[in-house]
């Protein structure tokens, strides 16, 4: 098993390597000067571009940069925003990236609970008209843009009904101290039920919207599973025993548990593009924002680390999924 | 197959229905948009009514007009990107699996990585990169989508290269152009509808986001996504018809695809996702 993880582990490497050099191509080689795009100006004295040139490792020759970068990101140093002078890129990632973690986890929830739930009542109560209706939005729920099903939202829940905050992650709350960054955790961990309320209200809108959009394929696998499920002789064997249906049905939904949740793994690209425009909706201070925030400054330093560390935890995400699989499927061979 | 098979699907036809309003937008907007999509027309701000159906901006734009010449933007930059993906994916993967060996190994492996990799924000890069406007946008639509149709031409030619006729060809002596386009590629065709019409969706919200972020159009020019961003700031004051057209446009169009696209793999059974 170790050795399977290893090798595993290993793979990651290169389709990193690759997201980093052909991002290292697009942003370094195909635009003019970078600094100048970012500065927004041509009109700067020659010495003062040379040195911020200099400052941001940019005088070097190309070949120099790419290795130096990769050395540099290893040790977690991901340079100095190009915008924000002299600003380190690893401290804001490090600021953001619980927040995103925190939205996305949510929004598995979420996009979880609708898949199953859905495919529960079709298995136990769905008719042919009810099942193909959930089959269908199980295939188009991802058409819905993000950006016009998040305002939509808070246009109700927030400026007519005023029930829900519309953006952001948290009002301020007397005595709470983040500790790791994922407010819910450190609210529950600080033993502060109204920093857990406020955090949750704000958690409401942001993770219903991204769990719906990304619920389709949770719902096509759970209900495509329990019909096939629900039609085989273990079923038959139980009903003939005269176990009640709710019992047949949540039997045969223990088969269907395990396939849906090491899907999740796949969902993981869907999931990440879905976090920036849900972050960039609400207004939620995750990387996706970040990452906007930089496009619309032209801060291609910062640009760079935050699609290098998308490229990090797409890999890590599979690794673990692959090894979860293997641990719960024994056909997988290691 | 009968092309009436197809169309007699409801899903199909429902999706064509939906694609052709907004090809008649795109096609015909003069005639269809009843004021001029970048004059200020009426008072700012005015909520539907029968003069102007879906409202006013905030610089007195007649909503609708603006939505019906948006049409056109959105149209052309995924028909640009998915004609380009398209073609490359697909001859990379017909190469690429018909050859195998190393190259196949290696372009496997290059196309897989970019694949796992969120797509929207390898093209947030790719437009950062070549400089906001709705031709790069659709280069980089159009590079971000290239591994899918790799993937999938791949993966056909893998499994029908080994056949019996495909090796009569070959024994024949016929040169493997002939064998990967005249043999094999029919054979793929009923996949690449599904996934065509499947990418055409995803492109469309790709596109809608890269002009949510600013990366597409300048203004005046009407875009969904670019007058969906805009019209954001306006929700909480109550004008929610600012952005609330837009966005029914962007997911409409898009589902049109995706009807199509589950529609075709109920015909074929080609499976995807």
């Amino acid at each position: 098993m170790l050795r399977y993880i290893a090798v595993r582990g290993l793979l990651i490497i290169p389709s990193v390597l690759i997201l980093y050099t052909l991002v290292f191509i697009i942003l370094r080689i195909l635009p003019g000067n970078p600094v100048l795009a970012a500065l927004g100006t041509k009109n700067i004295p020659e010495e003062q571009l040379k040195a911020i040139m200099s400052e941001l490792g940019l005088d070097k020759p190309l070949y120099v940069q790419y290795f130096e970068y990769l050395a540099n990101f290893l040790r977690g140093d991901m340079g100095l925003s190009m915008v924000v002078r002299g600003r380190p890129i690893a401290s804001d990632i490090a600021d953001k990236l619980p927040a995103t973690l925190e939205l996305t986890v949510w929004s598995i929830a979420v996009s979880l609970a609708v898949g199953l739930g859905l495919g529960y009542i079709a298995a136990r109560w769905g008719g042919r008209y009810f099942n193909a209706f959930t089959r269908l939005l199980g295939s188009t729920l991802f058409v819905v843009f993000i950006p016009a099903l998040g305002l939509g939202l808070q246009l109700v829940f927030s400026s007519y009904l005023h029930l829900l905050p519309s953006g952001g992650r948290m009002s301020s709350v007397e005595g709470f101290r983040p500790i790791t960054g994922i407010y819910t955790l450190d609210a529950i961990l600080e033993l502060n039920p109204k920093a857990l309320l406020d955090a949750l209200q704000h958690l409401v809108l942001p993770s219903l919207t991204l769990g719906l959009v990304i619920s389709g394929p949770y719902i096509r696998l759970t209900l495509s599973n329990l019909e096939a499920v629900m039609g085989s002789k273990m079923v038959e064997a139980y009903r003939a025993r005269g176990v009640r249906e709710s019992r047949v049905v949540r039997h045969a939904f223990k088969h269907v548990l395990i396939p849906v949740v090491t899907y999740t793994g796949l969902q993981f690209a869907l999931l990440m593009g879905g976090a920036v425009l849900t972050e960039t909706t609400f207004n939620w201070p995750g990387i996706g924002t970040y990452l906007v925030d930089k496009v619309m400054y032209r801060d291609y330093t910062a640009i760079q680390a935050v699609i290098l560390i998308f490229a990090v935890i797409v890999g890590v995400t599979s690794l673990v999924v692959d090894v979860v699989y293997a641990l719960i499927d024994p056909r997988v061979r290691y | 197959m009968e092309l009436s098979v197809y169309l007699r699907n409801p899903y199909i036809a429902a999706g064509l229905a939906i694609i052709a309003v907004f090809l008649a937008f795109a096609a015909l907007a003069e005639y269809i948009a009843p004021y001029s999509p970048v004059d200020s027309v009426a008072p700012p701000l005015q909520p539907p009514s029968p003069e102007h159906i879906m409202g006013t901006d905030n610089l007195g734009r007649d909503v609708f007009s603006r939505v019906v010449y948006g049409s056109r933007i959105v149209l052309a930059i995924v028909a640009m990107s998915i004609a380009f993906s398209g073609v490359v994916g697909s001859l990379l993967g017909l190469t690429s699996g018909y050859l195998g060996g190393l190259v196949d190994k290696v372009l496997s492996f290059v196309m897989d990585s970019l694949y796992a990799f969120p797509s929207l924000v390898l093209a947030i890069a790719l437009s950062v990169a070549l400089g906001p406007s709705p031709v790069n946008a659709a280069v980089a639509i159009a590079v971000v989508y290239i591994p899918t149709y790799f993937r999938m031409i791949r993966g056909q030619v893998l499994s029908v290269k080994n056949e019996g006729f495909i090796e009569q060809a070959r024994v024949l002596g016929l040169p493997p152009s002939r064998i990967l386009f005249k043999h094999i590629m029919p054979l793929v065709s009923g996949t690449l509808m599904v996934v065509f019409s499947m990418n055409s969706a995803d492109a469309i919200l790709t596109e809608a986001a890269l002009s949510f972020i600013g990366l597409t159009v300048q203004p005046p020019t009407p875009d969904w996504g670019f007058d969906l961003y805009k019209g954001r700031g306006f929700i909480l004051a109550g004008s929610w018809w600012l952005m609330a057209f837009p966005g029914l446009c962007i997911t409409l169009l898009a589902l049109g695809f995706a009807l199509v696209s589950e529609g075709v793999s109920k015909i074929t059974g080609a499976k995807l996702r």
